[in-house]
């Protein structure tokens, strides 16, 4: 038989799927007084979610470092289309004069 | 007419001087191809954005008022392209892709919410070697959000594109602020448990 959660204090330490959901939203924003609450003591008890939590925080500076156009990661056009480019734009200029 | 002259030659000079389309390519289309490809993940819509970028700037090369540096400009210029792509892939979804369900989540147990056994998040491992620059868990990070559904990667990217605030992204992308919160929830539980797979 499945488990049955009966109080709320046990809801709250069951649900992951509400934590990891608080964990996003309060990169974002301010939450409730009621969200912190529930995610404090949801994280108290659940180590997995901490692991999330810090795997999470650890992902969204990856993506904000990865689109951060960094200069050490080489990213470049190929000659062939840069000379192409170069006479599009050459002409283009040349019609607006 | 003399003052008109001198003014007319003077603006002549203030915007030939500070922008030189004939340098653009060498100087920032490397650039400029760089901000594209990390934002849209396709190398051919990059290139053709570039090309975009310096044409449209040539038309409008009146309203560079020189406050900004030309790289600047010509940027604020391909982002704006950018966020018009990420529109445009939007409305080509259907309804159902922006109403996305916490429900349906396979990580979750459907009655009791928490983590299904088999998609416990693990340490990665790498905690101790500096993982923000290591080079390959960044290269997984990537491939992984090529995984992520169209709309999902839209959202995400613009969250962490140059910190664009929450109502403008669900604007230009025409989702509830509700809906934004479960689908970043959802991009980052799928891309997390991408990275695991891949990693570990």
């Amino acid at each position: 038989m499945k488990k049955e959660l009966k109080t709320d204090l046990e809801k709250i330490a069951y649900n992951c799927r509400q934590a990891t959901y608080l964990i996003e939203k309060k990169q974002g924003e301010e939450l409730s007084d009621r969200e912190k609450l529930e995610l404090k003591i949801h994280l108290a008890g659940c180590y997995i979610c901490r692991v999330y939590e810090q795997q999470s925080l650890l992902i969204s500076d990856m993506v904000r470092n990865l689109l951060k156009t960094d200069p050490t990661i080489e990213i470049k056009l190929d000659d062939d289309y840069k000379r192409t480019l170069k006479k599009t734009l050459a002409d283009k200029i040349n019609n607006q004069r | 007419m003399g003052t008109e002259l001198t003014m007319a030659g003077e603006t002549l000079h203030i915007n030939k001087g500070n922008l030189q389309p004939h340098l653009w390519v060498d100087l920032h289309a490397d650039y400029l191809y760089a901000y594209a490809l990390r934002r849209l993940n396709d190398d051919e819509l990059a290139r053709d954005l570039v090309q975009e970028t310096f044409l449209s700037a040539l038309e409008k090369t009146s309203s560079f008022k020189g406050n900004s540096t030309e790289r600047t400009w010509l940027t604020a210029i391909i982002k704006y392209k950018v966020i018009d792509v990420y529109r445009k892939k939007n409305r080509l979804m259907s309804r159902n892709a922006a109403d996305v369900k916490e429900q349906d989540m396979e990580f979750f147990d459907p009655d009791l919410n928490n983590w299904k056994k088999e998609h416990w998040p693990a340490p990665f491992g790498i905690e101790e070697q500096d993982p923000l620059h290591h080079k390959e868990f960044n290269i997984i990070l990537q491939k992984c959000m090529a995984k992520l559904p169209p709309l999902w990667l839209s959202v995400f990217t613009m969250k962490h594109l140059d910190e664009t605030v929450t109502v403008t992204i669900c604007k230009e992308l025409k989702i509830t602020s509700a809906n934004f919160w479960v689908i970043i929830h959802r991009a980052k539980v799928n891309l997390r448990s991408c990275m695991q797979k891949n990693w570990i």
